[in-house]
């Protein structure tokens, strides 16, 4: 019997073992943002803030922060030798055009269609979407970064979102506390799951068609 | 070149008239006009359509209010049309109770909208937001295989905009992420307002490194919130 328990942390390390040197990346706020923290050392990505720069380095020591020099969050940031900034009409080029490889966002829901709903609770919350309706559909890679599980045991992995959608057909991969999902054909995909949990237990706790990938395998993370 | 007036904060927010479709530059309040701003919610004008990219945030608790978000809580606007609202609850709370019209737009259609109407575009095409609702509405539009919306371009009546410096004639040069939607806004607004940090003369900003063309910008307020040096 496995107890399922949140972890953050894994899914940021999972991430970010996937870019290579060069790639440029976009980390929505929140969760997503945890994986900078976990890019092996010998790989060095370019990080793009919507506000407008590319270049985005970690957060400036007490004492140093730069009114005019934030994250998407509002949260100050530096900026890394050859880093670059730009207005908003840049900085959706750079998205909408294709010149970011990676996008990693939150979600609420993400479905087995690649569909991911974020920005939107009718008549409770409603954020709103920011850059992710552009981000889901001009990066090269989407990526969701969810915990497998609601609060309450739910699977936030579904057949079909229920939620107004954020981005249509755009999800690539989705990774979880407990796994490494690809959606293809309309089906997640699993290629890896992560100890203690195993096959049997995602299967039983994800509400969605998962096809068992033939080289699916157990990861340490 | 001939020089822009520079007037004070509060003869700025004075131009702003009752119904103006008005325009604000910042991202989270981060390159927001701010002096201006202050000014306009002591005016207590109204009835202001705001475009900007977000409502700011409202934080009483941790006494954390920037950018906009005085005016929403002195509800200047009954039209707000901005990507992201999710930092500042009084703006959920105007639009659940029907007092505020809100307008979710994604922030890139929303730049580009900004920059059509002062490019002399009538909109952009767009392949964002399709499959979603806020494609409902809009004219969609085939070219080669992939699907577009018609996103009509988004012009203003008046602009408040802040930048780091000008030199009298009106360039101006933005700082770090404090850029973000002024130069797009100083080119779609019929009035064009800039609140800058520091003045100086025609001729000391080499003209390769104006991120604004002098010819946008009308008046000129220096700021008094980051204490503005002439």
């Amino acid at each position: 019997m496995i107890e399922y328990k949140e972890n953050k942390e894994i899914i940021a390390k999972r991430i970010a073992k996937i870019f290579k040197s060069g790639e440029v990346v976009n980390l929505g706020i929140g969760l997503p943002t945890l994986v900078a923290n976990h890019v092996p050392h010998d790989v060095s990505i370019i990080l793009q803030s919507e506000n407008g720069l590319i270049g985005l380095g970690p957060a400036p020591a007490p004492g140093k922060e730069d009114k005019d020099l934030t994250n998407a969050g509002a949260a100050p940031v530096t900026i890394l030798p050859g880093g670059a900034f730009f207005d908003s009409a840049m900085s959706f080029a750079i998205i909408r055009g294709g010149h970011v490889d990676y996008t990693v966002l939150g979600v609420l829901e993400v479905d087995q269609e690649g569909n991911l709903a974020n920005y939107k609770i009718p008549g409770k919350m409603v954020p709103g979407m920011g850059g992710a309706m552009d981000l889901t559909t001009g990066s090269r890679v989407v990526i969701a970064a969810t915990t497998h599980l609601e609060k309450n045991g739910s699977s936030k992995l579904k057949r079909r979102c229920s939620l107004p959608l954020t981005a249509a057909h755009e999800v690539n991969y989705v990774v979880t506390d407990v796994g490494f999902f690809e959606i293809a054909g309309g089906r997640f995909h699993l290629r890896e799951y992560f100890a203690p949990y195993s096959i049997e237990w995602i299967l039983e706790h994800t509400d969605a068609d998962i096809v068992v990938d033939e080289n699916c395998k157990e990861i340490k993370l | 070149m001939t020089e822009k007036p520079v007037i004070d904060a509060a003869k700025a927010a004075a131009m702003v008239k009752p119904g103006d479709v008005v325009h604000i530059g910042g991202f989270l309040g981060c390159g927001s006009p701010d002096s201006i701003i202050a000014e306009l919610v002591k005016l207590g004008t109204n009835k202001l359509t705001l475009v900007c990219n977000d409502t700011a945030v409202l934080d009483e608790k941790n006494n954390r209010i920037t950018g906009v978000a005085p005016l929403i809580k002195a509800r200047a606007f009954n039209r707000v049309i901005v990507s992201h609202i999710g930092t500042n609850p009084e703006t959920q709370r105007q639009m659940n109770e029907g007092e505020t019209e809100v307008t979710l737009v994604p922030q890139g259609t929303l730049a580009e909208r900004i920059r059509a109407a002062g490019a002399g575009l009538g909109g952009i095409l767009t392949p964002t937001g399709v499959g979603t609702e806020v494609e409902l509405g809009k004219q969609k539009i085939v070219v080669g295989d992939r699907i577009y919306l018609l996103e009509e371009a988004l012009p203003g009546d008046v602009a408040l905009i802040k930048a780091k410096k000008a030199d009298k004639a009106g360039n101006l040069v933005f700082s770090k992420t404090a850029r973000n939607f002024n130069p797009l806004m100083a080119m779609a607004c019929k009035l064009v307002i800039v609140e800058v940090e520091e003045l100086v003369e025609i001729g000391s900003i080499d003209p390769d490194m104006v991120h604004c063309p002098c010819i946008f910008v009308d008046y000129i307020v220096m700021s008094k919130a980051q204490g503005g040096k002439k």
